[in-house]
């Protein structure tokens, strides 16, 4: 069994979202920067869960982007996978992020390519929907729950108001989130380990990109909460029904 | 030429985000000056011809048993399809569960730019500028699709469906379909709730109601005006609710016309699942709770006492 997951960055949780040059970049000085939440605690984590089960299961992370993400990708190695591979291409557009990895993807011929639900930068939700057109490959999306019975998978997809469940043989790809797996810490063995384990650097494949940011906006400042006094509630439910019109 | 708008459905029956979609596609085509056609894949009960009420002109219903239950693959390559045959150049999706699960992999298969998460229309002075959310609700991108053809996805209730007048022509489209690789088990769904993602109303409790016996509360004012009920991830993490309830950056991302929050402090990373709601409600004990910066309408108060007054006042609103 052999695991693709997708590791992507993203500014941490709690970063001031600001923007420079004119409003076209994102602010990144003195920006964390921490594995993107979907690929950690979910994707990664429930391939690590099967490699339990199964030892010869062998995991890859592939990362697109430039040598700054290399400690981000250090930290899922020190979580747990086998290696690494960089793609050396920075990008903002997904299609080409999409045709870098499935370049990877065809060359390992793996049997489950894990993604996260979305990153929580570019909320995107569609470098998975890609890379499975591109391997012309089936896709599972928003996957809550994951196993593998041979080489037939058991899914479970969020729907509205419930969820999906589905059975496809493999390859194939899974978005992930919540439900999947349980976050973990690394232990100092993995990041001791994780120092020696291969982190393979590839130049991009050619890739035109279908879309381009041209520019970034914050929403409008609200205008500030109107504060009700808690002896009159009844007040609040006035307007909220005659103000706001909203029930 | 034409705008062709894929209607998702939920057992037969169009979903509220298709209808949105539909009236966004319609007014897009009638910006570029061509004609909104939409497209639907699998069964239907629902009246096809109504779609005309929201703008489109002609709908073409894929019917066939083997997209009776949704599957991305197939569904992206019938709709691939459909957009070849009436030379859509703008195809728009809701971006809701299936929407994510199609556009995707219409987006690689047509080489045609994705917008994920639009909120408004585009805007076409200069090239093909939409704007979509990023950071988790904390900011915008305008994103400039640069291949002949565009994909939007539409974010749920960004954009209010108009009904006016009209009936669409309906027409069998016939398209060349592979069995599909996935084969649909069950489908659960939580009896007798309004799923969160299609929620205009939503109530919300965090940790600061101690303990799940405290969700009467919730659950009663809920009831009372229709709305769907939320909660904190530290909530849904203490299994207080459970955790397809969760909103935030790691759980849902919703936007609703009424987010109504009950000791929620209102963390960065509950916000950013939140902040696109249009008006936000909260109660919280503490004056300093960040979540009243982002408020639009707020009480300082024991969400114990203040909240058995808010649902009476209700009762008797609803009563009247
Ligand atoms: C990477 C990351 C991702 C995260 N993602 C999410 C996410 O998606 N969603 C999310 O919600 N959180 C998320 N969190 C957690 C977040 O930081 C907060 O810890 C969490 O939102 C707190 O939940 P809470 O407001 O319910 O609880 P608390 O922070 O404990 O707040 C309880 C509030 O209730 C008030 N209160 C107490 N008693 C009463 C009373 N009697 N009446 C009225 N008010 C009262 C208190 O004043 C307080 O403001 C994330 C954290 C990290 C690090
Ligand atoms: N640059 C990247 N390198 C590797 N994987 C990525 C990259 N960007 C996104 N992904 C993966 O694709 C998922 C969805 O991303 P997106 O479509 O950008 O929201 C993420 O959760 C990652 O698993």
């Amino acid at each position: 069994m052999k695991i693709l997951v997708c590791i992507s960055k993203t500014p941490d949780t709690t970063a001031k979202i600001a923007f420079v040059d004119n409003n076209t970049k994102f602010a990144a000085d003195g920006v964390q920067w921490i594995i993107n939440p979907y690929d950690e605690w979910y994707a990664l984590v429930r391939a690590i869960e099967l490699k339990e089960k199964d030892p010869a299961t062998v995991i890859h992370l592939v990362n697109v982007g430039g040598a700054d993400t290399e400690p981000i990708i250090r930290k899922a190695l020190a979580l747990g996978g086998d290696e690494a591979i960089r793609v050396n291409f920075d990008s903002q557009d997904s299609f080409s992020i999409a045709s870098q990895i499935a370049a990877i993807a065809k060359d390992g011929a793996y049997d489950l390519i894990l993604t996260g639900k979305e990153t929580l930068d570019f909320n995107g939700a569609s470098i998975g929907g890609m890379l499975a057109e591109l391997l012309d490959i089936p896709f599972i999306s928003l996957a809550t729950k994951l196993d593998l019975n041979g080489t037939i998978a058991t899914v479970s997809r969020e729907i509205e108001g419930g969820e999906e469940v589905a059975e496809a043989a493999l390859p194939l790809v899974v978005s992930c989130q919540k439900g999947m797996a349980e976050q973990r810490i690394p232990n100092m063995k993995g990041i001791m380990g994780a120092r020696t384990k291969p982190l393979k650097v590839v130049e991009p494949v050619a890739a035109d990109p279908l879309t381009a940011i041209v520019g970034f906006e914050l929403p409008p400042a609200k205008a500030g909460v109107k504060l009700v006094s808690a002896d009159q509630p009844e007040e609040l439910v006035r307007l909220l029904h005659e103000e706001a019109k909203l029930f | 030429m034409s705008v062709l708008i894929y209607i998702d459905q939920a057992e037969g029956q169009i979903k509220k985000s298709s209808f949105e979609a539909a009236s966004y596609g319609a007014r897009l085509a009638e910006q570029t000056s061509t004609q909104a056609e939409a497209v639907v894949v699998g069964n239907s009960s629902a009246d096809l011809s109504m779609l005309g009420k929201y703008g489109i002109k002609k709908v073409h219903h894929v019917n066939n048993e083997m997209l009776n239950h949704f599957d991305a693959q197939t569904y992206t390559r019938v709709i691939g399809q459909v957009t070849e045959a009436c030379q859509a150049t703008v195809v728009v999706l809701s971006n809701n569960v299936n929407g994510k699960a199609i556009a995707p992999g219409l987006s690689a298969r047509l080489k045609a730019g994705l917008v994920a998460g639009a909120v408004s229309l585009p805007d076409t002075s200069n090239g093909f500028v939409v704007k979509k959310g990023v950071f988790s609700g904390k900011a915008f991108a305008n994103v400039n699709v640069l291949s002949p053809i565009k994909i939007i996805g539409l974010t749920p209730n960004a954009f209010s469906p108009v009904a006016g007048e009209g009936t669409a022509e309906v027409v069998a489209f016939n398209a060349s379909i592979d069995a599909p690789r996935v084969k649909h088990l069950a489908t659960n769904k939580v009896q007798g709730q309004i799923p969160l993602s299609e929620a205009e109303l939503v109530i919300s409790g965090g940790r600061g109601l101690k303990g799940s016996e405290n969700w009467g509360m919730i659950e009663e004012l809920a009831g009372l005006i229709g709305a769907a009920t939320a909660c904190s991830r530290a909530v849904a993490d203490a299994h207080w609710r459970p955790h397809h309830e969760h909103v935030g950056q790691t759980g849902g991302s919703i936007a609703p016309n009424l987010y109504f929050a009950v000791g929620i402090s209102g963390a960065i990373q509950h916000l950013a699942g939140v902040n696109r709601s249009k008006v936000i409600v909260v109660i919280n004990k503490d004056p300093e709770a960040p979540f009243f910066k982002a408020a639009d309408y707020g009480i300082v108060g024991d969400a114990f006492e203040v909240m058995p007054k808010v649902i009476d006042a209700v009762k008797k609103l609803k009563g009247a």
